[in-house]
């Protein structure tokens, strides 16, 4: 598989992607410079997470208007892939290409530590390889992590099943206890109607390799390359 | 030139005499300031600098010792270690926000000017005590600081220690460690080698921000303090990341000569240092130095400290490709100047000569000052303590949760929760455990790293103190599973000029050198940080170290938690009567006095030789050392610091001839906490007792309760700690938070 790592200016999870793509997978990754102006040959795309462009204004809101963003929608549109971390998820909703917006953390702080995540979808392309319900390790690492939509979305989203992770005990309990950043409904993650665009706050690529101490994340990129397989078709791009 | 205007430069006449002598003429204004910087206290080191030649500072491993942005040391597989420490503990004081968020800027760009990707950042912070709200204010300002830059540039701040003490209420202390890594034969330095090559400038636009911060950083505060706000530099951590992006872009094509971070006294410090090193001069044109604002004078361009700058030599002919990658990055980029032959740093402004000193003047040839020192005269009183005065321990049980309540002791998780400790992907052993650790990519290697200094003991005993900080950073380091390589010095003290200071700082610079030579641990890098005191009153001398250890194979790592119930535990060292200048005495009896632990080199030796080796075989569940709190404390945190479980503790000690007290939170030196799984013990024992290192089984992991049964000695009654883990983790982990929310 070849996946597209898109650096922005800012990105700092960038090669934290390289690494668990192409040193731990041992897929083929091509890094993306923001102004790139085609993205031919590639299976996945993956926003990384960080601070594109400082967050200045707000989280992604520079950042969707960069370039390559018009090649990742178009890549969308056709049914690629795309996986969005972190800021790569804040860019997604700001891009439009995900419903929703991203609040800042109900602490005002920026958190980081590790929470359990409940697989609200295990049927999607990236959680496949989940059971239903499971109760994964994930590591959270932002201010700006308060999801929110209005309710005639959030329900339209809730009868797709597009909340695909949501925070938990570690029980698998979802309650308010367990919501370390007030997003709505404990949404961790989501993904778009077609199923092909998830974003996601937690970051499974700290975690998946047993020498860092858990590697529950492997799941999501196991799911990820697992669907490709089996879907595996080349992609008609619009010619740009 | 007014008597009043060198006053303001903060220069004595017998120094401006010398600047006389060096021009053969009356400096006109901007030299004026330019001198002012670099033989400010800050930059020129002119009262520490006859005693840190007493350091040592080679090695087998040193690649590059002192004298540039950082320090190097060799990890093998063609890798080096780029470390440093530095304060920036005055702008703290006065903006706490920006202030510790630029100390994070500056010393990521000392490293990555050497050509390393920075991987990990450590802090050392001193506050006040939080019952009061303006230190309350400095603590969360100088977290959120530290937070915004360092997570922003997506370098993990993955450890680091904070104490509490009101010695620090108007200078607290702010010491940040940054560690990259580079190939060994991709370093660079700050030289201005090969006449006529151009001289570049990239990064921010230079502002009238933070002009004569170098100035400031060399004098006391007073009352009056708050008024120097404006010297306080503002960082854009984002810039700063496509500036880091750039240099390394820079670095990986053959185009550079030498390169400096404009960090101190901005452009005249990166200018003249680079062609002093190099034994040359510099032309400058400030013309097209890119400005935030129209009107700049030449003062203002040579003195500004605005962040996110830098100056490159690059070879003659390859400017365009620099300017190419630094566009590539949005940054500004101006070729300013070129390299010359003739020793003289030459400043013009629209075609006019506005400075023109000789480059290794303001760079080398700061005024050298061999200070006075004696001891005060209340040394006798600090170290005078009559134990028979202090009434041992009564109820052991509220001792214990007042120690683990006390924010120096306390878990610091509403800290570095707010730190980005995992990007990049590295970070094995996250904040709170002895030390940090990171893999090192591509290796089976990692990484270990601990900031440590008990500032209380250096007060006390600065010889012993800082003795002692030397053998805690590697005794830590050890607990991690890792052999003690390398070490940053921030040397935190008050005003040099006042005798009992300097005698502070002499005796810690000894007890630095005698340490640091026993263990064979070179000090690579450092800092100096004087005139931490406001209106008279100094802080407690604070030399912070930070020392970097080597794990060969990332399964020898090791943490300080418990890891199976049914574990043996075994305490390592011996516990003598050694209640003077510990944390106990300042919780309980309020009290900070007496002599400081004694430490015998010797025995930290054996035991971290000892340690290391049984950690690498495999034989250790878990190594903790004691420190702030002693026994009690340690056991308490082996049992609840882990980070999934918490587990319970069955132990049982004998008081012989100690005091209550002084068994379970003396702060005797040289011993560390183990568990070992039941069937080692007997192996783990023998090989101590063969390695000349006190051991005994005091107890057994599991339960959950943490029960300590003191029997009855020979001089004192028995007592007993049973308390339920729940409570003692709720006790020590959210104290912080609690006072925090309570106030």
């Amino acid at each position: 598989m070849k996946i597209g790592v898109i650096v922005f200016p800012g990105s700092n999870c960038d090669d934290d992607c390289r690494h668990i793509f192409k040193d731990v997978l041992g897929q083929s990754v091509e890094m993306i410079w923001h102004k790139e102006t085609s993205l031919a040959g590639l299976d996945v795309i993956v926003l990384p997470g960080g601070f594109s462009y400082g967050d200045y204004l707000r989280t992604g809101a520079i950042a969707k208007f960069s370039p390559v963003m018009g090649l990742v929608k178009e890549f969308a549109k056709v049914g690629g892939m795309v996986l969005g971390v972190c800021n790569g998820f804040q860019i997604l909703l700001e891009a439009g290409m995900l419903p929703g917006a991203m609040l800042r953390n109900k602490s005002l702080h920026f958190i980081c530590k590790d929470l359990p995540v409940k697989v609200e979808n295990a049927a999607t392309a990236f959680t496949s390889a989940c059971q239903p319900g499971q109760v994964l390790t994930l590591p959270i690492a932002h201010a700006d992590g308060n999801y929110y939509a209005d309710p005639v979305t959030l329900a339209a989203m809730q009868a797709n099943a597009q909340i695909v992770l949501r925070y938990c005990t570690p029980e698998g309990k979802v309650m308010p206890e367990a919501n370390p950043n007030g997003s709505l409904g404990n949404i961790a993650g989501i993904i778009n109607a077609a199923g092909n665009v998830l974003g996601m706050m937690p970051h499974p690529e700290r975690c998946a390799e047993t020498v860092l101490g858990n590697d529950d994340g492997k799941l999501i990129f196991r799911s990820m390359l697992e669907s490709l397989r089996q879907s595996k078709k080349p992609l008609q791009m619009a010619p740009v | 030139m007014t008597k009043e205007l060198i006053a303001q430069h903060n220069l004595t006449d017998d120094e401006y005499q010398k600047i006389i002598g060096i021009l053969g003429r009356e400096p006109n204004i901007t030299e004026l300031g330019m001198f002012s910087v670099m033989w400010s206290e800050h930059c020129s080191y002119k009262s520490s600098r006859v005693h840190l030649r007493k350091l040592p500072t080679t090695g087998p491993r040193v690649v590059q010792g002192p004298g540039e942005n950082a320090g190097v040391v060799d990890i093998g597989d063609g890798l080096c270690a780029v470390f440093k420490m530095e304060s920036h503990n005055h702008p703290s004081f006065i903006e706490p926000y920006q202030g510790a968020a630029t100390g994070v800027g500056g010393i990521l760009r000392d490293i990555f000017t050497m050509g390393a990707r920075p991987i990990a950042l450590l802090d050392a912070l001193r506050f006040g005590g939080l019952d009061n709200a303006k230190n309350r204010h400095l603590l969360e300002g100088v977290v959120a600081g530290i937070a915004g830059y360092g997570n922003c540039m997506g370098v993990p701040t993955i450890g680091g220690e904070i104490v509490f003490n009101d010695i620090y209420s108007k200078n607290p202390l702010v010491n940040v460690f940054c560690l990259g890594i580079a190939h060994k034969d991709k370093i660079f330095l700050g030289t201005a080698a090969g006449i006529d090559n151009p001289v570049i400038y990239f990064g921010s636009k230079t502002g009238r921000d933070g002009i004569h911060g170098a100035t400031m950083a060399s004098d006391s505060f007073d009352d009056q303090s708050e008024q120097k706000r404006p010297t306080v530099q503002v960082g854009d951590p984002f810039t700063e990341k496509l500036l880091l992006e750039a240099c390394l872009e820079l670095m990986a094509g053959d185009l550079l000569v030498g390169i400096q971070d404009m960090g101190a006294a901005g452009l005249t410090s990166s200018s003249c240092e680079m062609a002093s090193r190099a034994g040359n001069g510099m032309d400058l044109d400030l013309t097209d130095v890119p400005r935030r604002e129209p009107g700049m004078t030449p003062y203002e361009l040579m003195l500004s400290e605005s962040q996110e700058r830098m100056l490159m030599v690059a070879q003659a002919g390859k400017e365009q490709e620099c300017i190419r990658i630094c566009k590539k990055w949005d940054l500004d980029v101006a070729v300013v100047g070129r390299v010359t032959g003739d020793g003289i740093l030459r400043v013009r402004d629209q075609g006019k000569v506005v400075a023109e000193i000789p480059a290794k003047s303001l760079a080398d040839d700061g005024p050298r000052y061999e200070r006075p020192y004696s001891p005060p005269g209340y040394q006798d009183m600090l170290t005078n303590l009559n134990y028979d005065a202090l009434p041992d321990v009564k109820d052991a049980n509220v001792a214990l949760l007042s120690l683990l309540e006390s924010p120096t002791i306390a878990s610091k998780r509403w800290v570095y929760e707010q730190y980005d400790h995992m990007v990049r992907t590295n970070t094995m052993v996250r904040p709170g455990s002895d030390a940090a650790v990171v893999r090192i990519k591509g290796t089976n290697k990692a990484l270990a790293m601990t900031v440590d200094c008990n500032s209380r003991y250096c007060l006390l005993h600065p010889y012993e103190g800082a003795r002692i900080a030397v053998a805690e950073a590697a005794r830590n380091l050890v607990c991690s599973g890792a052999e003690p390589i390398g070490l940053t010095d921030c040397l935190n003290f008050g005003n040099p000029e006042r005798p009992e200071i300097m005698w502070q700082f002499v005796l810690a610079i000894e007890g630095l050198r005698d340490a640091c030579e026993y263990f064979k641990v070179p000090i690579v890098s450092g800092n100096v940080s004087f005139y931490n005191e406001t209106n008279g009153l100094s802080i407690y001398p604070t030399p912070m170290l930070g020392m970097v250890g080597l794990i060969d194979s990332v399964e020898q790592t090791m943490t300080q938690w418990f890891k199976q119930d049914g574990d043996a535990i075994i305490l390592l060292g011996k516990t003598k009567e050694d209640l003077g200048g510990t944390e106990y005495l300042k919780v309980l009896h309020h009290r900070e006095q007496g002599s400081p632990p004694l430490l015998s080199l010797e025995e930290e030796k054996s035991l971290h030789d000892f340690l290391l080796k049984v950690i690498r075989e495999g034989l250790v569940q878990s190594a903790h050392d004691c420190s702030d709190g002693g026994l009690a404390v340690a056991l308490v945190e082996s049992c609840i610091s882990g980070p999934t479980t918490r587990r319970g503790a069955v132990v049982r000690l004998g008081l012989d001839t100690l005091r209550r007290d002084a068994l379970l939170f003396g702060e005797s030196q040289s011993r560390v906490v183990l568990s070992v799984k039941p069937e080692l013990v007997e192996q783990v024992l023998k090989r101590a007792g063969d390695a000349d290192v006190p051991a005994m089984t005091i107890g057994t992991v599991g339960g959950d309760r943490v029960v300590i049964d003191v029997e009855k000695g020979q001089w004192s009654e028995g007592c007993r700690i049973d308390l339920s883990v729940d409570q003692l983790f709720e006790q020590w982990t959210f104290s912080i938070e609690r006072t925090l929310s309570q106030a």
